[in-house]
């Protein structure tokens, strides 16, 4: 914060980030002309647009002091009613997306990958930003877009690997198909805010689920510019939704809705989990809890992606009928 | 086609049979069943008595007479139980190939075949279930489902595609009283083949075909401590879902009881599988083969006195036929034999406890209160034992406590629907997802319901179907994880990879 205000204060006592750029352009000019620039305001993502929080509440973020665009910034802070109100648009989205094709769905996921590359350098200044360095930034990206890539390819084919022909004792066709669970809400990992975001919802809207996830709090700016992503990779609103806020605030939540049928949470803290699972028993929701992941882990093509997270994404229904003339 | 065959009207006259439908007793005969007085509980291997020194007594329900005294667990039994499981793990299961494992279960398998015939006639003896049941179904199911799993044992490295699968450790299973045996086999079985060992609570009222085999462990040599069988009631089971020695438990029972435990081993990175209650919608079309539909939804709601989870214990019919469909079931209701579970000629047997013959009563008087009408055939019940009539509600509103929950009884409850999205409405406005049934002659009906219907089992055009090779459990708050098939394994197994 300190740095920030050292390196330029404009006559009206802005501090943006940009203006720096403007003025030694202008030097040999010595005259000081500033081309104000326009900050964006950061905005939640629900039902494909952007919002602020219902509470009017923010919370503030500095960027990295390494970083040219270390300004801060207002974040809204997400509320208990902003999250009921996430849920029920994913509700109302999740039998449409589950309807689509499951290779409507891959082509979706591969778009996103496709708008994730367009805009890696974005990524990578956001990352650097929340206090990354070049290099891990540009890891994360890449490690990001190919696990969109490899979800995307997935989508068509988890059905023919976790379904079977059943050859029950009996004149019978029978066969186990998987299906999607409905909403999860997903506590995403602080660290790595972009992969640790992708890595936890892509294999549950793989699936045919839909999600409302609680981007890091340590990185929101990330969070939401992958939301921009989102938005213009032909995902349906309603099917990613996602919030800024405090997690401790906002997970003890999840399992207050009936209508959270599953969840998966990362965190370093154990007692926040332990919370969910136990709060998880009266609806048997699916839990799946994480605590204190490495980052070697999300990096890990064996353990960080796989069929595992789409069986997490699914119930199995079996379905007989008589064979017969 | 549907406008043509539901012409048909409601004919108010009917074949009156008389005592035409009065069978010759035909009973099983009992005299190769010789149980003992009194059953210990089974811990490593041996049978040893309780440290708690308290025995219960467990009856036929049919007669109210005394079967057999049972040891009842306390902590420090189930304790007991759970170290031997646990050195049974460490020092011989998890050494052993796949190739092993599976000859023990096959051994299993076999022995269970060869003394069917005894394990059917105590399982109606100790649950009230008819005889027939338990010979054709219970039985030949449960010996099923260790031949089926035995042959995983080995091919393990094939179930989960690029990845591996590891045992577990101790499994602590907790299973119900309405298919005492056939439960068993589905927690033992999978259990075993997953390189798992195990520590199994029987129900209480239902604790002998379990002991049984626990005998068979014995004669085909099981390693002692693979399986342990300790009986109790709920304090046992709870003390085992709690003891910290154990990596797994599966219970199967009511809803309640199972949140309960998934409430207990928050943060305790136990692993859990539920399989819970169910309020099932049967789905009758009006372009139905009426006929057969009529014998789905007496299977699937008298099959066992009803005490059937996955039974089909909502009749959604289409309105345009649902005079025909429930004139035809109580024709076919009139037809049911009620009585003695050793008769072979048995449809429906004893219910199987005094407090579920109780729960069953509150039920129906809440139905009839809530001012749905209440109709059952006349069955000549037995004058001692618990027995209940078979017996439909129609005029039920959904929002009648026997539209919307478990009675775990031969009752069934009548609603009808007009379009089938309200089908699928009525269906599906449950906390529960276990199975749900669809009856129509139209193929692309029949799936368009069975992908929306959301429940762990679909049976179109049949129903209470069950087999070793497909996977059974259900969505919402019916319960978590599958049993059976190739899914099933997942419930055992550490996948890693």
């Amino acid at each position: 914060m300190k740095k920030t205000q050292e390196k330029q204060v404009n006559p009206a006592g802005f501090v943006r980030g940009g203006a720096e750029i403007v003025k030694a352009e202008r030097a040999e000019e010595n005259v000081v002309t500033h081309r104000l620039s326009i900050p964006k305001a950061w905005k939640m993502y629900v039902g494909g647009a952007f919002v602020r929080s219902e509470s009017g509440r923010y919370f503030q973020v500095v960027g990295a002091t390494e970083s040219a665009d270390a300004t801060t910034t207002n974040i809204p802070l997400a509320s208990r009613k902003d999250f009921r109100d996430a849920m029920g648009v994913a509700q109302a989205a999740q039998p449409k997306w589950a309807a689509r094709t499951a290779y409507n769905r891959g082509q979706i996921l591969y778009r996103l990958a496709e708008i994730l590359e367009a805009r890696s350098e974005e990524f990578v200044r956001s990352l650097v930003r929340g206090g990354a360095t070049e290099a891990e930034a540009a890891l994360e990206v890449a490690a990001a877009i190919d696990r969109s890539v490899y979800y995307a390819g997935f989508a068509d084919k988890l059905g023919a690997l976790l379904a079977s022909s059943n050859p029950v004792a009996g004149p019978h066709f029978a066969f186990t198909v998987p299906e999607p669970i409905g909403v999860f809400a997903v506590l995403a990992p602080q660290k790595l805010p972009l992969l640790g975001l992708v890595t936890t919802i892509l294999p549950l809207v793989c699936a045919g689920n839909t999600v409302v996830a609680i981007g890091s709090d340590l990185d929101p700016r990330t969070v939401i510019t992958f939301c921009e992503a989102l938005a213009t990779s032909d995902f349906p609103g309603g099917v990613i939704n996602v919030l800024t806020g405090r997690a401790k605030e906002l997970a003890p939540w999840f399992v207050k809705h009936r209508e959270v049928r599953a969840i998966e949470a990362y965190s370093d803290d154990a007692a926040l989990l332990t919370e969910l699972e136990r709060g998880s028993a009266d609806a048997v929701r699916r839990t799946k809890t994480h605590h204190a992941v490495a980052r070697e882990w999300f990096f890990d093509d064996r353990r960080g992606q796989g069929l595992g997270f789409l069986e997490r994404a699914v119930e199995h229904k079996s379905i007989w009928h008589p064979v017969g003339l | 086609m549907s406008d043509i065959t539901r012409r048909e009207q409601t004919n108010e006259l009917a074949l009156q049979f008389g005592n035409a439908w009065n069978y010759a007793p035909s009973r099983e005969g009992t005299e190769q069943v010789s149980l003992k007085p009194r059953y210990e509980l089974f811990i490593d291997g041996a049978w040893t008595a309780p440290k708690s020194n308290r025995y219960f007594a467990t009856i036929n329900p049919a007669t109210e007479e005394t079967l057999a005294e049972v040891a009842e667990a306390n902590e420090e039994d189930v304790a007991r139980a759970v170290t031997g499981a646990r050195a049974a793990y460490d020092n011989v299961w998890r050494k052993l190939s796949g190739k092993e494992r599976a000859k023990y279960i096959y051994r299993i398998a076999r022995a269970l075949q060869e003394k069917a015939r005894e394990f059917a006639i105590v399982e109606t003896l100790d649950g009230g279930k008819p005889i027939k049941e338990s010979r054709d179904i219970d039985v030949p199911l449960a010996a099923a489902h260790f031949f089926y799993h035995a042959g995983w044992a080995d091919k393990l490295h094939y179930a989960f595609q690029g990845r591996e699968a590891r045992p577990l450790g101790v499994a602590g299973q907790i299973i119900p009283w309405n298919f005492p045996l056939l439960m068993a086999a589905w927690k033992i079985a999978p259990a075993l083949a997953c390189g798992n060992t195990v520590v199994l609570k029987p129900a209480e009222t239902t604790p002998l075909t379990a002991l049984m085999l626990a005998q068979i462990f014995q004669e085909i040599e099981l390693p002692p401590g693979v399986v342990n069988i300790v009986t109790g009631a709920g304090a046992t089971g709870a003390a085992l879902a709690a003891h910290p020695g154990i990596d797994k438990v599966a219970f199967t029972g009511s809803t309640a009881v199972g949140k309960r435990i998934q409430q207990a081993l928050a943060g305790s990175k136990k692993r859990l599988t539920l399989e819970l209650g169910g309020k099932a919608a049967n789905v009758v079309f009006a372009d139905a083969p009426i006929d057969q539909a009529v014998e789905g939804i007496v299977n699937g709601i008298f099959f066992n006195q009803g005490h059937v989870c996955c039974a089909g214990s909502r009749l959604l019919v289409e309105e345009s036929v649902h005079d025909i469909v429930v004139r035809k079931l109580q024709d076919r209701m009139r037809t049911l034999r009620v009585g003695d579970p050793l008769d072979k000629n048995t449809d429906v047997g004893a219910i199987n406890s005094k407090m579920q013959l109780g729960k069953i009563h509150e039920m129906v008087a809440a139905g009839e209160e809530e001012g749905a009408t209440r109709w059952s055939a006349t069955y000549d019940l037995p004058s001692k034992g618990f027995f209940f009539p078979p017996t439909i509600f129609t005029g039920a509103a959904q929002s009648c406590r026997i539209a919307r929950e478990e009675i775990f009884g031969p009752v069934l409850t009548v609603l009808t629907f007009r379009t089938p999205d309200e089908a699928i409405e009525k269906a599906n406005n449950t906390m529960y997802g276990l199975s749900a049934g669809v009856w129509t002659d139209k193929g692309s009906k029949s799936f368009y319901m069975a992908q929306r219907l959301e429940a762990g089992v679909v049976w179109a055009n049949t129903f209470n179907k069950f087999d070793a090779t497909s996977p059974f459990g259900g969505f919402k708050e019916s319960g978590l994880g599958r049993e059976g098939g190739r899914q099933g394994l997942a419930a055992y197994s550490e996948v890693v990879g």
